[in-house]
C-alpha cells in the first residue's frame, strides 16, 4: 500500500534509481560469473564511461525538456542523473588509476601527461566532483545566485568528455554522434535559439482542437 | 656411466605436448595426402587440423613471460574486415571460406609464382613463441606455427631493383562485411622494407597453438613481424609484390600523421593521442612497460641504424 503511494507519487525518482543503477548491476553480475575473460580492465573501462556519458547526456537533457515541452517531471529527477553521471565518472577514473595501472605512480605520470585524452577527462571529472558535492540544499542557499552559475559548468564538463571520448578511439563515430548530442542541447539553452522552438510548438498545439 | 634419459633434460609435460604438437602435423599431412588422392575434395586448411586440442612446446616467451590462452587469442582480434569490436569478430570470421587459397607473388622477381595453401604448408613449418604487442597499448605472447617470409621470396627470386615488399589482404565484401564501410580504402595493404622481410624473425604464420589458423586470427596465412606494431602483421594475404617505391599502407593512408610505414614498437615514440610507454598483458590483468623493438633489440636493431626513429615512426 505504502509502496504503491510512493510509486505513484515518485515514478520518475524509482525509474531513474532503476534505469541508473541497472548497469552497475550488470557489471557486478557478469563479473561475478566470470563474463569478463580476455579484458576485464577495458570491459569496465568502457561501461564506466559510456554510463556516465549517456547519463550526462540525459541529466542536460532536463532542462531544455522542461523549458520546451512543459514537461516538469524531468525537473524531479535532475539532480539525481546528475549525481547518478558522478558515481560512474568516479568508478571509471578509480578502474583507470587502480585496476589499470594497479596504483603505480611511476606509470601513472606518463599516463596521465602523455596522453592527449586524459586531461579533458580528468577536468570533467574534477567539475562533476565540484557539482557533486555542491548539489545539496544547503550549498543552494549558501551560494544563492551564484549556485546557478557554478552548476552551468556541467555543459563545460560535457564537451570536456566528447573531446575525451574523441581523441581516444580509432573510429570517431561514435564520439561524434554524442557530440551532436551535446551540442544541440547547448543550442537550445541559447534564448533567441529556445524562444523560437518554444513558439514554433506553441503555434502548432494551438490548431490542435 | 650414469643413463641419462630424454625426461631428465626436457621436462614431460613439455616433450609431450611437443609430441602432439608433431603428431598434428603428421596428421595433417596424412589427412591432405589423402584428400588430394581423392581428387575433387577439397582438403581441410591450416597448419594443423583443428581436431588437435591447443598445445604448445613452450609455456613461456624467452623472457619469462606467460603465453596468453588459446580462447584470449581466437575472440580477442582487431579485423576491421569483419567488426570494429575485438570480441565480435570471431562470431563474423565463422563462415569465412580460406578454402581454397593463393597468394600470388609477383612485382620485381625474377620466378613469379602462385602458391596454393598445400605449397605454403609443404615449407617446413616451425613454432615461433613471439610477443604481439597492439598500438592500442595491448600486448599477448603468441605460439604461432609458420615459416620464414625469406623461404618464400627467395623462391621468387627478388630483382636487384625491388626494395620492398607489398602485402594484400583479400578483397571480398559479400564475405568480410567491414569491408563496406566507406572509412578506409579497402584492402588492407602493409609493407616492409625488404631487408625486414627478409629477417629470420618475419614469418609468414598458417596456425598457432599447433592448430591451423583461425579466419579470426587471419586464416589461412599472415604476416608476424614480432618487433612492429600488430596492424603490420597483415591477415588473410592474397597477393605479395616485390616493388621500387615504399608502398603506403592502409593506416597510412588514412592517418599519415598517426600511422607511419616502420610501426616500430618504442616506448620514447607515443602516439599522438596515446603513450606507448606501458602495455597491458591480455590474461594477465596487469600492466608491464613496453620494450623498445618488442624486446627483439638484439635482433634487429642493426636495421634501423642511422634512422631517426622518430622521424620513420
Amino acid at each position: 500500500m505504502v509502496l504503491r503511494d510512493w510509486l505513484r507519487r515518485s515514478w520518475p525518482q524509482a525509474l531513474t534509481h532503476a534505469a541508473a543503477l541497472l548497469p552497475l548491476a550488470r557489471l557486478l553480475w557478469g563479473y561475478a560469473r566470470g563474463a569478463f575473460i580476455v579484458d576485464p580492465v577495458r570491459e569496465i573501462t568502457t561501461l564506466t564511461g559510456r554510463t556516465a556519458l549517456m547519463l550526462l547526456v540525459l541529466t542536460l537533457a532536463c532542462t531544455p525538456l522542461h523549458t520546451l515541452f512543459g514537461l516538469k517531471w524531468v525537473l524531479r529527477v535532475r539532480r539525481a542523473l546528475g549525481l547518478y553521471a558522478f558515481l560512474y565518472a568516479a568508478l571509471h577514473f578509480l578502474t583507470f588509476v587502480g585496476l589499470d595501472y594497479g596504483f603505480q605512480l611511476d606509470l601513472l605520470g606518463p599516463a596521465i601527461f602523455d596522453q592527449l585524452y586524459v586531461l579533458p577527462g580528468f577536468g570533467a571529472g574534477l567539475i562533476l566532483l565540484i557539482l557533486a558535492l555542491t548539489s545539496t540544499r544547503g550549498w543552494q542557499k549558501r551560494l544563492g545566485r551564484n549556485w546557478k552559475r557554478l552548476h552551468r559548468l556541467v555543459y563545460l564538463a560535457g564537451i570536456l568528455v566528447i573531446v575525451h571520448f574523441l581523441w581516444l578511439v580509432k573510429d570517431i563515430g561514435e564520439p561524434l554522434r554524442y557530440g551532436a548530442i551535446v551540442a544541440l542541447l547547448l543550442l537550445l539553452r541559447v534564448p533567441r535559439l529556445r524562444d523560437a522552438v518554444r513558439n514554433a510548438r506553441r503555434s502548432t498545439l494551438a490548431f490542435i482542437p | 656411466m650414469p643413463r641419462i634419459s630424454p625426461s631428465d633434460i626436457t621436462p614431460e609435460r613439455v616433450y609431450l605436448s611437443r609430441r602432439n604438437f608433431i603428431t598434428g602435423m603428421g596428421a595433417l599431412l596424412v589427412s591432405s595426402l589423402v584428400l588430394s588422392a581423392c581428387g575433387g575434395q577439397e582438403p581441410t586448411p591450416g597448419a594443423a587440423p583443428t581436431t588437435v586440442s591447443p598445445s604448445s612446446t613452450a609455456d613461456t616467451d624467452e623472457l619469462g613471460q606467460s603465453l596468453t590462452s588459446y580462447e584470449a587469442i581466437t575472440n580477442y582480434n582487431n579485423f576491421y574486415e569483419f567488426s570494429f569490436r575485438k570480441e565480435g569478430v570471431a562470431r563474423l570470421a565463422a563462415d569465412f571460406k580460406t578454402s581454397p587459397w593463393e597468394v600470388e607473388v609477383a612485382g620485381l622477381v625474377h620466378n613469379p609464382k602462385t602458391f596454393d595453401l598445400q605449397d605454403l604448408l609443404a615449407f617446413p613449418q616451425e613454432e615461433r613463441v613471439y610477443r604481439l604487442r597492439c598500438v592500442e597499448a595491448w600486448s599477448m605472447v603468441i605460439p604461432w606455427v609458420g615459416f620464414p617470409l625469406a623461404r618464400l621470396l627467395k623462391e621468387a627470386e627478388p630483382m636487384t631493383k625491388a626494395k620492398y615488399v607489398r602485402f594484400e589482404t583479400l578483397y571480398d565484401p559479400e564475405q568480410m562485411p567491414g569491408q563496406k564501410s566507406p572509412v578506409y580504402p579497402w584492402p588492407y595493404v602493409e609493407g616492409l622494407r625488404l631487408d625486414e622481410a627478409m629477417h629470420d624473425l618475419t614469418i609468414l604464420a598458417t596456425g598457432l597453438y599447433g592448430r591451423s589458423l583461425t579466419p579470426q586470427n587471419g586464416a589461412p596465412v599472415r604476416l608476424v613481424v614480432p618487433w612492429k606494431y600488430g596492424f603490420k602483421s597483415i591477415k588473410s594475404i592474397v597477393r605479395i609484390e616485390l616493388v621500387e617505391e615504399m608502398p603506403v599502407s592502409l593506416w597510412m593512408a588514412s592517418a599519415p600523421h598517426e600511422y607511419g610505414f616502420f610501426a616500430n614498437v618504442n616506448p620514447e615514440v607515443d602516439h599522438p593521442r596515446w603513450s606507448q610507454g606501458t602495455e597491458r598483458l591480455i590474461g594477465e590483468g596487469k600492466r608491464i612497460r613496453t620494450m623498445l623493438f618488442n624486446g627483439y633489440g638484439e635482433q634487429v636493431a642493426h636495421l634501423y641504424e642511422g634512422l631517426d626513429l622518430r622521424k620513420w615512426y
